[in-house]
């Protein structure tokens, strides 16, 4: 029998809400269970070390698989980053665990974990453009970790899988694509290092209700039939393959459901997508612009 | 004394610190519990059109954004002057997305957060049935991660009983799934639904997703009632100690939730499936007084003026801390329990009094560590057996949500009880965008600091007095907080000014 590839992966929290592990949780096909205890794809298991919010151990014996992870795996480890980092007052607005008696602020571990890994998964939009931790005034300095890691001059190689939360497809898919075939190429992501697999199509393309807007038959308030543009629907600068793939095993998705797309996959969420139940795009549309760098979206 | 800080506290949501001091005999005297995360998620509200309220508080936690989903909403209805106007399709929607959720936030609670304190995974791998191929196959690999490392010591569940939680682990990883599934259908997708929006919800409901929504909450149903109830009892049975650890403050408060009237619009008076108001030890239901709630910030990391301050002198905890009638009362599923037995509400009455018949004990050993886990089992039965009533009172061609205005100043506040407790939201708009946004949520109330008049909150009280067997592996300390299902990202936020009551805004009048 060929011995296994152990994949070990650290997941770092930091300003997050825990949606996106929960969302991972909904996994369908893979299930969780498959996942986590058996090989994703033959001979390559994901090794889930450092979870917060499933590992059995605490505190200081937490702590200590970080350092060891480091140590004793010479190809490295993945790390998945959810949520953003604060990096106001010192980092001090997020601290996991303690060194000699003091807490360690997220931007310390980050550095170091970013810098050592063989590849940072951003996972979901606060870990991939800052997301709603980041939103003005943005009280807390929070940043992408992809920004945080130009910043810091860290070039570990990355991908964006934004979502608020990311759908469990988009992450699971990204892992598999890079056990398969290793990173990402240039030409198998669009311009915000996110996968065209699952970001290349924008959601107004594939709408159920286009046939609505192609023919003037607006929603006029919520739970209307109709084309949502007028309440708000921000599907027309989104890209996501959430109207075919939909959620929670294909039952639904925010459109099919009557809700307006927020935009939640893009740079621009919260921000540039509020007011959220407002079109407002006619006017702002041509002041978007995109910051290469940081990869936000912003209006001029 | 010796000092046992436990940080990260894992197995809970969000970023938790717990710190306590032990005598030489190894009992807790002292006890802090301090939140390690601040977003500001008030401050990024601020200047914002209020209706984008129910979608960004979500945000605040993704294990349970449905029940700030609900408060906003229910605040916005206030502010907009259409509580009492809600359709009935709306309400019933409502409630079927919120008891989902109850649904996928205990079973998670019970199997995937606490479950790996009383069960023994490695042993699990060892059994020679089919059923544990998977898991002997994942332990050969050598590799046992996220199950090890973790504290060495007190696994007492006997084979038969650890067979049963340990596989119930596995199954309840689809089960919590499958109450997801069954949340998307009118609320869109899940986590961070989109279906509740002040006015009522976007969905429609149809014959056949009324059906679907019918079977998937009847199989949960069955779920609860022939494993979760069932594995709760096995370890209440073997660590039953634990009905005797971790007792806590004594107060208790809920605002109850399930709203089966909505044409009162002052939601403390509102008819709900579980009561709001408060009791104690002495069992007597009061009802609820929103005036009394008042919030202290001398322990936490804040200003007087609200500011985040990280460097406090004495603070030691993002957490501010609430209390009712200036005492500290805990919140969740145990306070619901105790608060609608007080208030003579039968279904729960019946529930509870067949466990206690059944493991022989009293109301008093409820209040502890074991009587939280029994009190959230119960709960979820109660819930699934409602939400297979309530779906079929839907009527498909009847609204679900009703129209309103947008006022350019108007003030409101919604309550309800999360899986974790009280939850309230306060919203006061000005020139038609948000002014002050303010929540007090579950993990506030019980994780919270001590206050002004250095009163703990109620986990910190509730560990105050356990005894710590070994100050290496301190189980005690890891199974009385996570009794209280903790959620962080919740409990996190900024104070308006200090020692404001609250309550004192008067929108119901």
């Amino acid at each position: 029998m060929e011995k296994v590839v152990e994949i070990p992966v650290i997941w770092l929290q930091g300003a997050t809400c825990t949606g996106c592990s929960i969302s991972v949780l909904n996994s369908v096909r893979p299930s969780i269970a498959n996942l986590l205890l058996e090989e994703l794809l033959p001979g390559k298991h994901i090794n889930l070390r450092f979870h917060m919010t499933i590992m059995a151990g605490s505190g200081e014996i937490a702590m200590e698989i970080i350092r060891e992870t480091k140590g004793s795996f010479p190809n490295g480890y993945l790390l998945v980053m959810e949520g953003a980092i604060p990096t106001a007052n010192n980092g001090l607005f997020c601290t996991i665990g303690e060194r000699d008696g003091k807490p360690t602020p997220l931007t310390e571990l980050a550095k170091e974990l970013a810098g050592n890994a063989m590849a940072v998964v951003a996972l979901g939009t606060c870990a991939s453009f800052g997301g709603i931790p980041s939103g003005r005034p943005n009280p807390t300095g929070a940043m992408s970790i992809v920004e945080f890691m130009r910043l810091n001059g860290i070039d570990t190689p990355f991908v964006r899988v934004p979502g608020c939360p990311a759908h469990p497809d988009w992450f699971v898919g990204t892992c598999a694509h890079i056990m398969l075939y290793g990173l990402p190429k240039a030409e198998e992501l669009d311009e915000l290092g996110r996968l065209k697999l699952f970001y290349g199509k924008l959601i107004h393309d594939n709408c159920p209700r286009r046939g609505y807007f192609d023919t003037g038959r607006m929603a006029h308030k919520l739970s209307d039939e109709g084309c949502l543009y007028e309440v708000g629907c921000k599907g027309y600068v989104t890209f996501s393959d959430c109207p075919y793939r939909k959620w929670n095993g294909g039952i639904n998705w925010c459109i099919d459901n009557g809700h307006p797309c927020i935009g939640c996959c893009e740079p621009g969420f919260p921000d540039v997508m509020s007011p959220l139940y407002e079109r407002f795009f006619e006017e702002r549309l041509p002041k978007l612009k995109l910051d290469e760098a940081t990869g936000k979206l912003t209006l001029s | 004394m010796p000092k046992i800080v436990i940080d990260p506290m894992t197995r809970i949501e969000g970023h938790m610190k717990i710190e306590a001091t032990l005598d030489n005999s190894g009992t807790i005297v002292d006890a802090r519990s301090s939140g390690v995360l601040y977003r500001g998620i008030e401050l990024i509200l601020r200047g914002r059109d209020p209706r984008d309220a129910a979608r960004i508080t979500q945000r605040v936690c993704g294990v349970c954004p449905v029940p700030h989903g609900t408060a906003s909403a229910l605040c916005l209805d206030a502010a907009f002057g259409i509580s009492d106007k809600i359709p009935e399709n709306g309400l019933i929607l409502r409630n079927l997305i919120l008891g989902s959720e109850y649904v996928h936030n205990h079973i998670l609670h019970f199997y995937h957060l606490c479950s790996l304190d009383y069960a023994d995974v490695v042993r699990a791998a060892s059994y020679p049935e089919n059923d544990f191929e998977a898991l002997r196959q994942f332990a050969s690999r050598g590799e046992l991660a996220p199950f090890l490392p973790r504290y060495v010591g007190d696994y007492r569940l006997n084979d038969d009983d650890n067979k049963a939680l340990v596989l119930h682990y596995i199954q309840a990883l689809e089960m919590r799934r499958k109450a997801h599934d069954m949340l998307a259908l009118f609320g869109g997708r899940t986590p961070i639904q989109a279906g509740i929006v002040p006015g009522g919800v976007t969905s429609r409901p149809t014959t056949e997703k009324m059906v679907s929504f019918y079977w998937r909450a009847r199989e949960l149903y069955d779920f609860v009632v022939n494993a979760y109830l069932p594995d709760v009892l096995r370890v209440a049975k073997a660590y039953s100690d634990y009905f005797g650890i971790g007792a806590g403050c004594g107060n208790f408060i809920t605002f109850g939730f399930f709203d089966l009237d909505g044409s009162k619009p002052d939601y403390a008076r509102r008819k709900r499936l579980l009561v709001q108001g408060t009791t104690n030890k002495s069992l007597k239901h009061e009802e609820l007084d929103l005036s009394q709630i008042c919030e202290a910030i001398r322990y936490s990391w804040y200003d007087d003026d609200g500011t985040p301050n990280p460097q406090k002198e004495g603070a030691y905890s993002f957490i501010k801390a609430p209390r009712y009638k200036g005492l500290t009362h805990e919140v969740g599923p145990l306070a619901r329990l105790l608060v609608n037995y007080a208030s003579g509400n039968e279904s729960v009455r019946k529930e509870l009094k067949a466990v206690m018949s059944e493991l022989s004990i009293g109301i008093d050993e409820m209040l502890s560590v074991m009587g939280r886990h029994i009190a959230r089992a119960i709960e979820a039965k109660v819930i699934a057996e409602a939400l297979c009533e309530w779906v079929l009172k839907l009527s498909p061609d009847e609204p679900t949500f009703v129209p309103y205005e947008l006022p350019s100043d108007a003030e409101g506040i919604g309550i309800v009880d999360a899986p974790r407790g009280c939850l309230m939201h306060h919203v006061r708009i000005e020139n038609s965008v948000i002014a002050n946004y303010s929540i007090i949520s579950p993990t506030t109330w019980n994780g919270s600091p001590m206050d002004d008049n250095g009163q703990h909150g109620a986990i910190e009280a509730a560990l105050i007095g356990a005894k710590v067997r070994d100050w290496e592996n301190p189980e005690e300390i890891v199974r009385i907080v996570r009794s209280f299902d903790p959620c962080l990202a919740c409990a996190v936020h900024m104070t308006n000014l200090k020692g404001m009551p609250i309550g004192e805004v008067k929108v119901f009048a």
